[in-house]
Formats: C-alpha cells, structure tokens, sequence
C-alpha cells in the first residue's frame, strides 16, 4: 500500500524515468556505435580479395594489427597490475596517512594527463633512455626471443610502448583497488593480526583475497584502455607491419587503433571500409574481454557465496 | 579585486582587437589589386594535407585583401579531396595524385558544362636527410639510395658508399631508415623516384605506403625528422622545408650531385611532359625523374589544385578565379615559399596554366 503510494510521488517517477532513460541510452549508443561499425565495414568483408589494399584478404590484413594491440595491451598489463597493487596496498594499509593521501593524489594525476603528452614523452625521454638498456639485454639476453634485436637506435619499440601504456593504465588499476582494500572489514583485519600474523600474511590472507575481483575489474577497464589506446602508440611505435615477438627492435606490429590513426587522412573509398572492418575487430576484442573479466568476477563471488 | 581587473582587461582587448582590424581593412583597400579586385563570398575547398601550410598562408593573404571573402581549406588527404570535389561538396580542392580516367569522368560531370581544371601550384622539394656522426657531406647515386633503403647496404662504410665518397671518413655503423608510418604523398614520390631512377635496386611498387618491412617507422614529417635526430646512423626522407639542421644528401642526376633546393625542384617542369589528352586545362604532369637536365633535383612532391571552368554563381566563379589567379601569381608562390618551403613554379609553367584560371566563369 505505502509502496505503490511511494512509487506516485513526482520525484520518485521522475527520477526513475531518468536513471531508466539513462541506462537505456547507453544502450542505444552502444548499439549504434555497433551498427555503424558493421554496415561500414560490409564493404570491405564481401569485397573480393584483390580490391583490398595490396591484394591481401582481409584476415591477413587485421592479423598483425590483432597481434600487435594484443601484445602491447599484455605488456601493459604484465607491467602495471603488480606495480598498481602495490601502489594501492601502499596508500591503503602501509602509508601513514598524509604520505597516503598525497600518493593517491598523485597517482590519479596521472590519470588526467592527455595520451598525447604520455606519447611525447615517451619518444622525448623514455624512448632515448631505453636504448641502452635495450642494447645491453640484445647483447647479453639476445637468446630470448623477446630481446632478440637488433636494438633500436631511437627507442621507439615495442617495450618503451607497453610501458607508457602501464603509466597509463596505472591509476584506473590501483584506484578501483584501494578502494575496495580500504573497505577490507576491519574486524577480519585485527582477528588475522591477533591470531599472530605478521602484516605481511594479514595483507597476504585477508586483504588479497578481500580485493580479489576488484583487482581483476580494475585491471579489466585498464585492459580496455591499452586495447584501445591510439595517440601515444602512434606517437611511440615504429611500425612495420611484421609479427614478431622481439620487444626491442625498430620493426614492430602496429595497433589496430594507431594504424586507424595513420592510416585514416589519406584514405578513401574501400580503404576507410576495411579500417572500418579492424575497428570492428578491436570492438569484438573488447567485447570478448570485458565478457571474459565479468565471468571471472561472478565465478569468484559465487564460490564465496555471495 | 581581480574581477575589477577583468573588468577592464575585457573591453580594452576588445577595443584593441578591434581596432587592429579596422587597420587591417584600411590598409587591404589599397591592395586589392591583388587578387584581382574585390571580390565577396564564401568558398570552401578540401584536399591534400601536404598543402596545408601553404594554403594558409595563401587564404591568409588572400583575405587580408579581400576582406569579404571567406575561404576554407579541409586537409582531409588527397582522396578525399579529389571525392569531395567530384561529388559537388566543394569549390576547389588540392591533391597530390593527378585523378585517374574514372575520376576524370566523373569530374567531368561534376564540371559540366564546364570543364575540369587541375594545374600543378606546389612543388616541395623532399631532402633526404641523415644523422650520422663525422658525415659532412654525402653524394649518393639513385641505385645506392635505393639499396640502402631496401636495406641492401646495412653499413654506412659500405664500398658503395665509399666509391662515391672518396673524401669522406665513412664508420663502420649501422644504417637505420627512418620511413614514415602513415601514408603520404612524400612517400609515394620518394618511392616513385626509387623506382624510376633504379628500377634495378628498387623492385616494389609505388604507394603512399612505404613498401618494405624493415626499417624504423614515424608517423608525420615531424615524427620522421625526430627520429633521424634522435637515433645515430639515420637516414630518411622529409619536405626540404621541415629538416631544419639536419644533413641532406646530394642525389646523383647524369654525372653531377645536386644539392636540394627549391629552384633546383623547380627544373623537373622542363624535363617533365604533361601527359595529353585528358582536358584542355587538365595540366597532369608524369614527372620525369631520370631526366639529366642541368641543376635539376629529381626528388619532389607536385601537388595539384583542382577547379571547374563554370559554377552555378558568378560570385563563387569570381571569388575561385581570384583566389587562383593569387596562388599562381609570382607573389602567391612567394608567400606559400616563405611559409612552407615550397618550390616556386617556373615562369613557363604560369604561361602555360595562366589560361586556365581565366577560363574560370559563371554558367
């Protein structure tokens, strides 16, 4: 009875039609954005083979770019998942409070700083700064394939690339997971501690598994930032189209976002369609990935019970 | 406080600004000779990107005489130029790739019942530049270019080299090529040079984008020219105007090393023929890059402007015949040669393309 009364009340409908309008809208945009992206890039599907750029099918096309976004994208995340959970553990249960702040501070600082700035840097400073250390693992670790060389002379490889992009997805990582590890229930927390652990095992037993799938939800919205990062790997990356694994030479894969962005001025007519076609493939690989981290959460949260 | 100070600040700049303008529009009266006297409008065009800087400079200047006109340029690539203009969507437009005989159809409806007009305006002259320590000064033939960058040569003490640099003390580094990422019309006419001038050395096909695998890639004129500043033993190709300090290398033509330079990009007109029977007042030029003319600089990006010979309005007609009239004339080249680095084209050249813009008319 007060319930349905409740539910009359204007600013209940009102806002109920707003929050459903919302989450409704979102849905039409991302269905549009979807639509758009098929129907431009039919074209360069049911295109015969020679019309496409250099004769090649449209698989061997997008392969490289796959290969290269998806390696990229691991580096990435290789890199910035243990230094964000660190940074997160830091600022939540070892700092003293004000260093904690100001850490948090400046951490999501980083956030805010445009992918142009993260690009220029990367071949103004990290790039040039990485050369001889990349010399030096081509010379002494050029038996693994991953620093098989020759080393670039500039810097801009492979490895300099998937380190911006762990700058980059840093603080979306180890925001979403101090905030869940600031919430770890406190009396879980003093009980691990009185039982004789050490802070180590308290953080190891209880804090951890607490954050588990925040951490993998973070690093899931990080994944899909560096999946779909386009201006610093433009800026970084000297692409050449080649597949291969070695991390510091000057040929490398491009990205499906960075060779949309180089390759867009100058094309028309099929061309715009079959970069169109490797949009849609980077839609899937998202798609693919978000499906993939909310399996793992909900996996996770019915194990535990909840 | 401060607000007051904004207070002031606001209607002072204002009153500069205006004032400037007022300036402005006094001293253009005198000069509206320019463009062949005033005019009044809106026109936009779309193209080529190599262009960009020199048609700014052009509607710049362009504007500053004509005060009442209003001229756009959309550097969305070549391409789309040439499909925007076909379609209608603009009044003029750049490319750098003359149009091909399905364009040229197209156009010519487009057009109808004009005609189409495509003169050669900008002529940039591509350097290639180097970064290599104790390398003053580099001579280097068409086929020994090629080689290196097919990455034939890895060597910058290469006996190839060295034949034709007797004087200079070559190391014993790595060559790195610096090509760029992205396509342009840079690339295609160095790779179109390549091929030309050493068809031996350089088998792959001519394209916007560069043909190879290896070699470090960067995206832009910028990003090419930082990379060559940035690694040791670089080497890459760059609008002449946009190497800044960097070392060039003078390019083997006959028996004579020519340095790159704008009047030398210049010459490529004379050796060049203007392919024929596509138009009256279709000037498409097939470079000819082997040609031994005396001075001449055989590697240069040629970009086109593209018009019609009627429009709908006699103001859209007068306000692209000015503008073009501008762009071709002496002073028009001058200011796109300031900013951008361009190539002046050749007296012969304006006798020869003159007509086509006075063609220009209502329907």
């Amino acid at each position: 009875m007060s319930g349905s009364e409740a539910r009359r009340r204007p600013g209940d409908r009102a806002f109920h039609g707003l929050a459903t309008g919302a989450g409704v809208l979102i849905l039409v945009v991302l269905a549009g954005v979807a639509g758009f992206l098929v129907s431009e890039a039919l074209p360069a599907i049911t295109a015969p083979v020679a019309d496409l750029p250099d004769g090649e099918s449209l698989t061997r096309y997008v392969w490289p770019l796959v290969f290269g976004t998806v390696l990229s994208s691991a580096i990435a995340i290789i890199l910035a998942v243990p230094m964000a959970i660190a940074v997160a553990l830091f600022t939540s249960h070892l700092a003293p409070r004000p260093i904690s702040m100001s850490v948090s501070y400046v951490t999501d600082l980083l956030a805010a700083i445009p992918s142009i700035i993260y690009g220029i840097w990367g071949i103004a400073v990290l790039g040039p700064a990485s050369v001889p250390v990349t010399q030096w693992l081509a010379d002494h670790f050029g038996f693994i394939p991953l620093f098989e060389g020759p080393a670039s002379t500039t810097g801009r490889t492979m490895l300099v690339a998937g380190m911006v992009l762990a700058l980059m997805i840093l603080p979306i990582i180890s925001a979403v997971a101090r905030e869940v590890f600031n919430q770890t229930p406190k009396g879980l927390q003093e009980s691990a501690l009185a039982l004789g652990a050490t802070r180590w095992e308290m953080i190891r037993m209880v804090v951890l598994p607490f954050g588990r799938s925040a951490v993998v939800a973070g690093s899931m919205l990080g994944l899909g930032r560096a999946l779909g990062e386009t201006m610093a790997v433009t800026i970084i990356l000297s692409v050449s189209g080649v597949v291969t694994f070695d991390l510091i030479s000057s040929e490398n894969p491009s990205t499906i976002a960075a060779n949309i962005a180089l390759q867009f001025p100058e094309s028309s007519g099929l061309d715009v369609n079959v970069l169109i076609a490797t949009g849609l493939v980077l839609f899937a690989i998202t798609l693919a990935v978000n499906m993939a981290a909310r399996t793992i959460i909900g996996r996770r949260e019915v194990a535990r019970g909840r | 406080m401060k607000l007051k100070k904004w207070f002031v600040a606001v209607p002072l700049t204002l009153a500069l600004a205006l004032g400037v303008a007022a300036c402005g529009e006094d001293s253009s009266d005198a000069g509206t000779g320019n463009g062949g006297g005033a005019v009044a409008g809106e026109i936009a065009g779309a193209g080529a990107s190599s262009q960009e800087a020199a048609m700014n400079a052009w509607i710049a200047a362009f504007q500053d005489a004509n005060p009442d006109s209003t001229i756009s340029y959309d550097p969305v690539g070549s391409g789309g130029g040439r499909e925007q203009f076909i379609a209608g969507g603009t009044s003029f437009g750049g490319t750098d790739s003359a149009m091909d005989e399905t364009e040229l159809a197209d156009v010519a409806e487009r057009c109808a019942p004009g005609e189409y007009i495509e003169i050669p305006a900008y002529i940039s002259p591509i350097a290639v530049a180097y970064n290599v320590d104790g390398i003053e000064d580099l001579n280097l033939s068409p086929s020994t270019l090629a080689r290196i960058f097919d990455a034939k040569i890895t060597k910058w003490n290469d006996p190839a080299i060295a034949k034709e640099n007797p004087d200079a003390e070559l190391p014993d580094t790595d060559i790195v090529v610096v090509h760029r990422s992205d396509e342009s019309g840079t690339t295609e006419n160095f790779v179109d040079y390549l091929s030309q001038a050493a068809p031996q050395d350089w088998p792959h096909e001519v394209d916007g984008n560069w043909p190879t695998k290896g070699g470090e890639a960067a995206n832009g004129t910028s990003g090419v020219i930082s990379a060559i500043n940035a690694g040791s033993g670089t080497i890459g190709y760059a609008d002449l105007s946009q190497v800044g300090d960097l070392k060039t290398v003078n390019v083997k033509v006959g028996d004579e090393y020519v340095a790159p330079t704008a009047e030398a990009a210049g010459k490529i007109f004379e050796a060049s023929k203007r392919i024929p029977g596509q138009g009256e007042y279709v000037f498409a030029y097939d470079l000819d890059r082997t040609a031994a003319a005396d001075g001449l600089y055989p590697i240069s990006l040629v970009s086109y402007e593209m018009a019609c010979t009627t429009y709908d309005s006699a103001d859209e007609a007068a306000l692209v015949k000015a503008f073009y009239e501008y762009i071709i004339s002496e002073e028009g080249q001058q200011a796109a040669a300031t900013t951008a680095g361009s190539a002046p084209i050749p007296e012969s050249l304006r006798e020869q393309i003159t007509p086509a813009v006075e063609a220009i008319q209502a329907k």
